[in-house]
């Protein structure tokens, strides 16, 4: 599905950010163009994580150079909420726990601002409530699930699928999945990939954030990066995450030293 | 230590009663002799002040600032009943008006399982639950105690199916409103009472409550008072519970200049579950105070409180929760958390859990946070497109729908969650 001619949908040119005084990207650079997805692999403390919460505007993070330009206009401009609204979609790791807000009118609000922005007229609750349910059968969640809290008392498992439920909902341009996969036992690993194959096309983008090969058995990347220390070390196809399952993450290390020894 | 002062605190705050005792009308109605003892305990008495511990966070000047010589009762038949902007009461709900001088069962017709207490019984029974909670001196107590002309009185035996939905207005200016209201369980009697008092202008609104749960008895009590202005409330709340009985109160405020409530609960034999449920919200230059006693006089009781404040602009919230575990309450397990967002730099909250545990084994909880809105859940809202205000309105819905969730379902007609966070 990949072409060199797709467009380009997102594009991290020499990012650098830090979290109060600790730089912690140090020059990231990674195209992402429509139909394809990638992966980014690495150790805990890799910077994975901090650019999956940088490209979706965390306040906690600051940018300190670069660019990363989505559709061809600055994202780094735009607040959290603009981002989400032109189709920027992150995966939480944790997702947040909002007691009191029902997991319904969240979506129902969420799903409108998108929608919203795509020029389309908002749902109201009765016609919501009929897409919702057509959606939720993309990752088989319980519609017992939209009358709680917004992922109160859920499981790792059910979080991870109302996730994903959002992500079929608000329909991104560009999602990124920030470590889908902990806390998932195998059942539900399949489900939330299975979910996750079903709103890939030709049209969009997904940038997975994984720290193990065994998610890349259930959503095939069309690219996998190696991620150390704030940067992107290598690039390569599907086989670079069989390397790093079969060798672990040491060599990494190694190439990291005789680069920063250059 | 003030040593220059040479007047007493009594000197200092009884003209503001003294003026408005004398202009009360001469006792009368069903409660004219309690009316009698009220008054000469009021003379008596100082205004409360922050002198004293239960007082020490609580700015009374918002009710002193209500002119004495114009605070008055409503006439006789004058009826608060007429409001056009009061909603059609819910569907299996039984609505008095209560304005503190008639009889609000007047003509009423009393839904199964409640009947009117007897002048006997109101004589046996009035005044037991405060003795039994240690309000007889308290003075709100006193004061609803001095002026209010008529109780509403009711026995309740078995399963009442109807909500009794009481509601008092006081919407004029210089309204002084006192409710009383007595509640009879028999053993295994339930009953839900939502109460909705509302203020305006500069009135004062007074209400004391008084509930005997017998045996097994069941008793949901829901306050929904909204203020604005200068209006003032002072409410206090004693329940008794015998064992095996269940209590829940579910209080929510916004608005007031002054709003107090003290609920206060004794599980006479322990063994006996109790649930209190408060929000309060405040802007402005207003203050919120709950005090709330928990006492078990008995093992295998049970509480389970939580409170919320809401404190933005100049407002201050004050909550103290007293919690008593004496020795012979073994086995009891008590849980309370004082939850409050402080959204302002000018606003204040004071909360002060007061857990007294003498006996050894127990099971007793407390905790108290404050904060702003949570930045992470602010964050996970505006990363699915929801603009940062929108944001902050979800949560602070969320954070209120947690308390006004257990309001008895009668209460929805009145729109709580649209008229505590004034959404139109």
């Amino acid at each position: 599905m990949i072409s060199p001619d797709a467009d380009l949908l997102l594009e991290i040119v020499d990012l650098h950010a830090r979290v109060e005084d600790q730089p912690i990207l140090k020059g990231v650079n990674l195209p992402i163009r429509a139909g394809e997805i990638h992966a980014v692999m690495g150790r805990n403390g890799s910077g994975k994580s901090t650019l999956s919460k940088v490209l979706a505007g965390h306040p906690a993070y600051t940018v300190t150079g670069g660019s990363v330009r989505f559709r061809g206009a600055d994202l780094l401009d735009l607040d959290p909420e603009q981002r989400a609204r032109i189709g920027l979609f992150l995966g939480f790791q944790y997702p947040v726990e909002i007691p009191g807000v029902s997991n319904l009118e969240f979506l129902r609000v969420a799903t409108n601002a998108r929608r919203g922005e795509l020029g389309r007229e908002e749902l109201d609750t009765f016609a919501f409530e009929d897409v919702v349910r057509e959606r939720l059968t993309v990752v088989q969640m319980d519609p017992a699930f939209l009358e709680r809290s917004v992922n109160e008392g859920f499981s790792g498992g059910e979080k991870k699928r109302n996730e994903i439920l959002q992500m079929a909902l608000l329909e991104p341009v560009v999602a990124i999945l920030d470590e889908t996969d902990s806390g998932l036992d195998i059942d539900a690993l399949r489900i939330v990939a299975g979910g996750v194959n079903q709103l890939a096309t030709a049209e969009n983008a997904t940038l997975l954030i994984t720290h193990y090969q065994r998610l890349l058995d259930v959503i095939t990347p069309d690219f996998v990066h190696v991620m150390a220390a704030g940067r992107i070390l290598r690039t390569g196809g599907k086989e670079l995450a069989l390397e790093l399952e079969e060798r672990g993450y040491d060599w990494v290390d190694q190439e990291l030293a005789v680069l920063e020894a250059v | 230590m003030v040593v220059s002062s040479t007047r007493s605190p009594l000197a200092e705050a009884s003209p503001w009663a003294d003026r408005l005792l004398e202009r009360l009308p001469s006792p009368a109605g069903a409660l004219a002799a309690v009316q009698g003892r009220g008054r000469e305990a009021l003379a008596r008495q100082s205004l409360p002040n922050r002198r004293q511990e239960d007082w020490r966070f609580t700015d009374l000047a918002p009710l002193t600032a209500l002119d004495p010589a114009a605070l008055a009762l409503v006439a006789d038949g004058q009826g608060l009943a007429q409001l056009a902007d009061c909603p059609a009461p819910a569907a299996g709900t039984v609505r008095l008006w209560l304005d503190g001088l008639s009889d609000p069962l007047a003509g009423q017709f009393l839904p199964a399982g409640l009947s009117r207490l007897t002048p006997e019984q109101l004589d046996q029974d009035l005044g037991h639950s405060l003795a039994c909670c240690g309000s007889e001196q308290h003075w709100p107590v006193e004061f609803n105690q001095a002026t209010a002309r008529h109780c509403l009185a009711l026995r309740v035996s078995g399963c009442v199916a109807e909500t009794l939905e009481l509601v008092a207005v006081a919407d004029q200016q210089h309204t002084l409103l006192p409710v009383r209201v007595l509640l009879v369980l028999e053993e295994n009697a339930n009953l839900k009472v939502l109460q909705v008092q509302l203020g305006s202008g500069s009135s004062l609104s007074s209400l004391v409550v008084e509930a005997q749960l017998g045996q097994g008895a069941e008793l949901l009590h829901g306050l929904l008072a909204l203020g604005e202005g200068g209006a003032c409330f002072l409410g206090h709340l004693a329940v008794e519970q015998a064992s095996g009985s269940r209590f829940r109160s579910v209080a929510a405020s916004r608005g007031w200049a002054l709003f107090r409530f003290e609920p206060r609960i004794s599980q006479v034999d322990g063994a006996a579950q109790t649930e209190l449920l408060g929000l309060q919200l405040v802007e402005g230059p207003q203050v919120a105070d709950t005090h709330s006693q928990v006492r078990f006089l008995g093992p295998d009781g049970a509480l389970e409180q939580v409170h919320k404040a809401i404190a933005d602009g100049r407002g201050r919230s004050v909550f103290d929760g007293a919690v008593s575990v004496p020795r012979l309450a073994q086995r009891t397990n008590a849980n309370q958390i004082s939850r409050n967002l402080l959204l302002s730099d000018q606003a204040r909250i004071d909360t002060k859990p007061q857990l007294e545990i003498v006996a050894d084994e127990v099971r007793c909880t407390h905790g108290a946070t404050v904060s702003r809105l949570q930045a992470d859940q602010l964050f996970y809202l505006q990363s699915r497109g929801i603009d940062a205000a929108t944001a902050a309105r979800l949560l602070k819905r969320g954070f209120c729908q947690e308390v006004l969730g257990k309001l008895p379902a009668a209460a929805a007609v009145w729109q709580p969650l649209q008229r505590l966070l004034a959404e139109a």
